[in-house]
């Protein structure tokens, strides 16, 4: 079942969700929504689901247009932010639920929400209440839930937000292996990078109501199409460059321009894997601070200059590359992108 | 581990000692009377204790009274719990914060509005000679019976159920009508399925509140209805005083006795639910 957004436009009062989203998600696809808080991405999903009516544009599920279709008749199964399990049901009838109001037999319903308790790792969890379950185990019920009327589309709305971060990962990979497994359509909203780029066949990341790039993860990562999707997803740091023709000049070096340039004087953005650090007693600067993460460590390096920049190293680095050591700076040729000049090197941290 | 439960023992002792004033209050407003209203009931003229005076209590005059209070408080307690529920949700979903406020405030204020002076206003609006019956010549006697009793009980009524429902109200979580909805369900089977049994014990709880608040009510019934409508505690309230008959104190008590068991009743069925849904609402 694909899923299409044409042209949606929403407003709050004065304030623009969204402002003429257009996307199609394709037939068993997993798209994730990205993008910082107040983007639309979540008023786009609940435009999917129902809750919310676009002011103008269409929802096509399936080629039909749902616009005016009431929530409870869309065929969307969704899993919300919070736990969102009815407190007074048990485990097997919040799973059953949309088939109790549907009124199917008890025999049937029973039989599905064990079929999908087991489907979700939660089998024998049926009499449960959700106040006896985890927060990870109270989402797995709620994708249960969600899947149990066997849905055109799956729609997440940040389910893992409100989880630690190893249930998180757990969770996350959890999805993508039912996802994968029942092939059904899935639009995934999240603020977290990683949690995007790790699960979906798509990232779409949304600014300001509008689409900022859609494209698999790795392009997203490698080859931002904006230098808001460059800085908002994965770490960047801002270079001072000089462009000439279809080159930059960046500390020292001539690299290629990735695009067009906003003008002579720019920032170049270079991810902190792309920063080569070698100890050097007449480098250009010295190693401010250093975080080991285990296979890496971020080193933060002050410039001579004035200004930093960030540089990932082999975690195995770390001990030679230790604060207080001078080095020298260099950068991996490859095509740059560039954004108008802001500032002195500096680094941007990822939002999610 | 010795150090460790001497320190319990002794934390649990200042713990008793930082209760105590309140144990103390307890004891001399409900300890003591209670005590008192226990032996009166059981004391027998002549000396000795038996079951006379509770005995007399399931007989006329006073069974009637005792029926009368039952079944006013209940008609009060399940028309000022709906009433309430109803007026709270459409405030609460009005989205009008002044609304909110301007309602929860005047609730404030009414529910505790009762006695001499709520008579009195019921009679100048609606008695015999009331402006409201004047101008809509609606003649006398609409006020001096069992329904004008309850509509005036009902007025501090639905406004206490607005008060004791609305935290409950704020506690449904949207995101359970949504998932309903998103499960097929209509607006009603969200109601029936989830809504009302989640807010069905805060409904009881409010509920039964006012069947205790109606049920003891005395000032209001002594003003408008006095003997007219025979309720507990008027007939508590003549035995006495001697205004009917001397010497039947013992038997007020005996009256009071069947009203603790009644408000007993009730806040046995209330409570194992309201230790649930506060789970669920938490």
């Amino acid at each position: 079942m694909t899923v299409e957004l044409r042209e949606l436009r929403r407003s709050f009062g004065g304030t623009v969700a969204l402002d003429g989203l257009s996307l199609t998600i394709e037939q068993g696809e997993l798209i994730a929504f990205l993008g910082p808080s107040g983007c639309g991405k979540t008023t786009a999903l609940r435009c999917v689901a129902g809750f919310e009516r676009p002011d103008t544009g269409a929802v096509f599920i399936d080629g039909a247009d749902v616009t005016r279709v009431p929530a409870n008749r869309r065929d969307a199964g969704m899993v919300f932010q919070s736990y969102s399990l009815f407190p007074n049901l048990n485990v097997r009838d919040n799973v059953a639920f949309g088939l109790r109001v549907r009124r199917r037999s008890a025999d049937e319903r029973h039989s599905r929400a064990a079929e999908l308790l087991e489907l979700v790792g939660l089998g024998g969890f049926g009499e449960r209440y959700p106040h006896q379950l985890s927060g990870g185990q109270q989402q797995r019920v709620a994708l249960a839930r969600a899947l149990a009327l066997q849905p055109k589309v799956l729609l997440l709305d940040e389910p893992l937000s409100a989880l630690d971060a190893k249930v998180r990962v757990n969770l996350r990979e959890e999805i993508r292996r039912l996802q994968l497994e029942l092939g059904i359509t899935t639009i995934f909203v999240t603020h977290d990078q990683e949690e995007a780029l790790s699960v979906a066949d798509r990232v779409a990341v949304l600014k300001s109501g509008r689409l900022e790039q859609v494209a698999p993860p790795a392009e997203v990562y490698d080859r931002p199409a904006t230098p808001f999707v460059a800085e908002f997803v994965g770490t960047m740091n801002h270079l001072p460059g000089r462009v000439s023709g279809e080159t930059v000049e960046v500390f020292g070096q001539t690299l290629p321009l990735d695009g067009t340039a906003p003008g002579a004087e720019v920032d170049v953005l270079v991810r902190p894997e792309a920063v080569r650090v070698t100890p050097s007693g007449d480098g250009r600067g010295f190693i401010l601070a250093s975080s080991f993460r285990g296979s890496i460590a971020r080193l933060r390096v002050q410039l001579d200059g004035g200004g930093e920049v960030l540089a990932d190293v082999p975690g195995h680095e770390a001990v030679r590359l230790a604060p207080g050591l001078k080095v020298d700076v260099t950068l991996v040729e490859r095509p740059v992108l560039t954004a108008p000049r802001t500032a002195v090197a500096a680094p941007v941290e990822p939002v999610g | 581990m010795a150090g460790l439960t001497n320190s319990r023992r002794r934390g649990g002792g200042a713990g008793w000692l930082a209760a105590a004033p309140l144990l103390v209050v307890t004891l001399i407003a409900f300890g003591i009377p209670t005590v008192v209203l226990v032996v009166g009931a059981f004391s027998v003229k002549g000396g000795g204790f038996g079951f006379e005076n509770l005995s007399a209590t399931m007989r006329e005059p006073y069974l009637g009274a005792l029926w009368n209070s039952v079944t006013l408080s209940a008609v009060v307690a399940i028309l000022g719990a709906v009433l309430g529920a109803f007026l709270a949700q459409a405030v609460l979903t009005s989205r009008s914060g002044l609304l909110r406020e301007a309602v929860l405030t005047a609730s404030g204020v009414l529910a505790n509005f009762g006695g001499v002076p709520l008579a009195f206003i019921w009679i100048a609006t609606l008695g015999n000679s009331g402006v409201v019956t004047a101008a809509l010549g609606l003649g006398s006697g609409v006020l001096y019976n069992f329904w004008g009793l309850a509509l005036v009980y009902l007025y501090f009524s639905v406004p206490l159920m607005v008060l004791v429902i609305a935290p409950a109200l704020d506690g449904l979580k949207p995101q359970w009508r949504e998932a309903a909805l998103n499960n097929g369900a209509s607006t009603w089977q969200f109601w029936r399925h989830v809504g009302i049994p989640v807010l069905g014990p805060a409904l009881l709880g409010g509920a039964v509140l006012l069947f205790g608040g109606a049920f003891a009510a005395y000032a209001t019934a002594a003003a408008m209805v006095g003997a007219s409508v025979p309720l507990v505690t008027l007939q508590i309230a003549d035995a006495l005083t001697g205004n009917v008959l001397i010497g039947y104190e013992n038997i007020a008590l005996a009256l009071s006795l069947d009203m603790i068991v009644i408000a007993l009743l009730v806040m046995a069925v209330y409570l194992p639910l309201q230790k649930r849904s506060s789970r669920w609402l938490a």
